[in-house]
């Protein structure tokens, strides 16, 4: 019991590092090693999450459509995307001829990169983050736009008119619903008056934006959910995918890894979203406190930020999936007027909202 | 000559080929579509992937085996196809059949109705991304496809229907699975409302989407839920009754939308009305004889012969003519899903692609039928 209350990754991080640098002495030789563990780690621990996502969304998908789910492969069908991603492993990586084969081939590593890039700044845990860089927010939403990139190239670069399709839907939905996703951000920016993601999880120490943010917050946070399942093109706004208008869109001509790259990043990019949801709207790993209750503050902060973190994460994970197994499909236009006619003005709105309600101190 | 051909008139308009696989189109339809970019220019269906040319070979079966070969055209109104033709011989040989395998028939064919509909509903909702409602419809086809398995011994392809009667006797379960399988049915009817019916999404996907004039819909010749969502009476069951259909209280489903979802709207309608139908019969089937007895090998009359009955999608009409031998001389059918497909080139015009798929799913064609 003791062991599991002080136990926090941010003293395992350090003891490692202090083991490190008595075992190696050569300085840059320690950054590198550090690096390397830092890269491997991090790597190992977005598959696995990508494997238990996975695992996740075929429970869910079974639980919603009343049957059972995998259930053969492994304790309670744990084990089948490992073995599913294994088929993929051994299958043929097709490269069509008539295809640009360069681009064709690099584009799934842009899509996962990028991905896996935005992960860096999220704080996982109290006094754990890889990068607490200053512009925490800023780079998020940068580097997530660049996903576009990878998406467009693979459309292209197949030379398949499906993929061309599916491509220029994904261009024209990932660039004006970053604009709401950018806007719903800031809102909190202005509220904590910080882009750094850790400031913005302290400045939640007190309360979570969510519920002491007011109405406006709330909109930003509702908008900033549906404008990221749409940035992550997942269901009801897989225009870019849409299985029975496109039959798979941009990922049409690919096979085997170079396919499981992309669901490997879409799995990466839910979770980005989720855990960047649950950081500046639903306090990160902050624990759920109310007022001046201190018996049961003192309760919840015995259960350990990470669990705060992932448990808050997860559950903006249930509902996006919630949305993709319960709604229809919207279509291209009906998509961009949802962005330009509806979700764009009310955010524009919502910040005008929230920076009186920071300027006069509306706020709790 | 050759952008002339393929009517590209400016830049930036290419061609998809949807199908002959592709996961909209149920089968190995071919549409060939011209696009601007996501707008349909033109719609041109290619056919010819699935014939097996039934109306040959029942040139060369007798009256009892051409029946069977009619459940593979429309494979989800396969009671209904043979009905027809059973129909057709009965009316020929001019056979009264039994009351009891009038009930029976009748039954069978709102159940063949009825589970249609549900597989129908089941893809539309799959046709525009919504992968749940699948799986709700499909309980309730399950439970429809046990019926047919305890009393035909299939569940797709039955061939119960005779000329006569029906073949054999229903199985003790019947009734009582029946009547819980409507109950089944009604109680869900609320799940059916709340994923598809109610939602949002699915309603804009639908309104005002793929307008089929009345017009349009006569001069296509569209049939069925399609033409009723036009506003046309055309329901057989009532204009031409047959086996016994006049004696039973139900209403013709109409709508004058014309668009997706007036059709949608005919269709789940239509559910409701073959439900009451059922309900109607299944506790007075009269006792008696299942079929009439008939010669071994059937021989029709010199003439030829017509019989339209009202499958799930529209009117099958069966045309027999005979020259007295056991076989017949020359047999055509009329599949209502033929002329259906007939009027999408018209409707999807200026669609979208999304739209395409829609249109599709709310006409409810079966590929087979239309190539036979």
């Amino acid at each position: 019991m003791k062991i599991l209350l002080s136990y926090s990754f941010s003293s395992l991080a350090s003891k490692i590092s202090t083991w490190l640098s008595n075992v190696i002495s050569n300085e840059m030789l320690l950054i590198i090693t550090k690096m390397l563990i830092l890269g491997i780690s991090l790597l190992a621990f977005l598959v696995v999450l990508c494997f238990f996502l996975g695992y996740m969304e075929r429970k869910v998908a079974a639980f919603m459509e009343i049957r059972i789910g995998p259930n053969r492969v492994g304790p309670k069908g744990s084990l089948q995307i490992v073995a599913d991603t294994v088929k993929l492993l051994f299958k043929e990586g097709l490269t069509p001829d008539a295809s640009d084969k360069f681009l064709f081939n690099l584009a799934p590593f842009i899509v996962v990169i990028t991905s896996m890039l935005v992960v860096a700044p999220i704080a996982y845990a109290k006094d754990f983050q890889l990068w607490d860089i200053s512009i925490g927010v800023l780079y998020v939403s940068s580097i997530s736009s660049m996903g576009v990139i990878g998406i467009l190239m693979a459309g292209w670069s197949s030379s398949n008119k499906y993929s061309l399709i599916g491509a220029m839907r994904s261009g024209a939905q990932i660039v004006s619903y970053e604009l709401s996703i950018g806007l719903s951000l800031i809102s909190i920016v202005i509220l904590s008056g910080s882009m750094s993601l850790s400031e913005i999880v302290q400045s939640q120490a007190n309360g979570w934006w969510i519920f002491k943010g007011h109405i406006p917050v709330i909109i930003s946070f509702v908008i900033f959910i549906v404008a990221s399942t749409a940035e992550i093109n997942r269901a009801p706004f897989d225009l870019t995918e849409a299985e029975q208008e496109l039959t798979g869109g941009f990922h049409t001509e690919y096979s085997g890894m170079k396919f499981a790259m992309f669901l490997l990043s879409e799995y990466i990019n839910l979770f980005v979203v989720s855990a960047i949801a649950a950081t500046i709207f639903l306090g990160g790993w902050m624990p759920f406190h109310i007022g001046s209750l201190n018996g049961f503050n003192h309760l919840m902060d015995y259960i350990p930020s990470s669990i705060w973190f992932f448990a808050k994460t997860f559950l903006i994970i249930f509902i996006i999936m919630w949305f993709r197994w319960t709604f229809p499909r919207l279509r291209i236009d009906q998509l961009l007027n949802l962005e330009w006619k509806y979700l764009l003005p009310i955010s524009m709105v919502n910040i005008l909202l929230v920076t009186i309600m920071t300027i006069m101190g509306w706020h709790f | 000559m050759l952008l002339e051909q393929n009517h590209i008139t400016k830049e930036g308009e290419f061609v998809i080929n949807m199908g002959p696989q592709h996961p909209a189109t149920h089968g190995v339809l071919h549409l060939k579509v011209w696009l601007d970019g996501e707008t349909i220019k033109k719609v041109e269906p290619h056919l010819g992937y699935i014939h097996r040319s039934i109306e040959k070979m029942c040139e060369r079966l007798s009256y009892r085996q051409f029946i069977f070969t009619t459940s593979r055209m429309d494979y989800l109104s396969a009671h209904i196809n043979n009905q027809a033709c059973a129909l057709v011989v009965e009316k020929a040989l001019q056979l009264e059949v039994p009351p009891r395998a009038k009930a029976i028939r009748i039954i069978m064919a709102e159940l063949t109705r009825l589970a249609s509909h549900q597989l129908w509903w089941a893809c539309m909702g799959l046709d525009l991304g919504a992968v749940t409602p699948f799986f709700y419809a499909f309980r309730e086809r399950e439970a429809i496809n046990e019926i047919w398995e305890e009393t035909c011994g299939a569940r797709l392809t039955q061939n119960y229907i005779v000329p006569g009667g029906v073949m054999m006797d229903t199985h003790p379960n019947f009734r009582k699975r029946v009547k819980d399988v409507m109950k089944q049915i009604k109680d869900k009817a609320h799940e059916y409302e709340e994923l598809l019916t109610g939602n949002v999404i699915f309603q804009e996907r639908l309104k005002g989407v793929g307008y089929l004039s009345r017009e349009d819909a006569i001069s296509y010749g569209c049939t069925g839920p399609t033409a009723r969502a036009s506003g046309i009476n055309s329901d057989i069951r009532k204009l031409f009754p047959y086996d016994g259909y006049e004696q039973i209280k139900f209403d013709e489903v109409l709508n004058s939308g014309g668009d997706c979802w007036a059709r949608y709207l005919v269709r789940i309608e239509e559910m409701k009305q073959s439900v009451s139908i059922i309900e109607q019969l299944i506790d007075i089937i009269p006792e008696g004889d299942f079929q009439v007895k008939t010669k071994n090998v059937i021989k029709l009359p010199k003439g030829d012969f017509y019989q339209r009955v009202e499958t799930a999608r529209g009117e099958l009409g069966v045309y027999i003519v005979s020259d007295g031998a056991a076989s017949p001389y020359r047999c055509k059918f009329r599949s209502p899903n033929l002329s259906n497909l007939s009027a999408i080139p018209k409707i999807a015009e200026g669609a979208k692609i999304g739209d395409l798929v829609a249109i599709m799913a709310t006409v409810d064609l079966v590929i087979p039928d239309i190539d036979r």
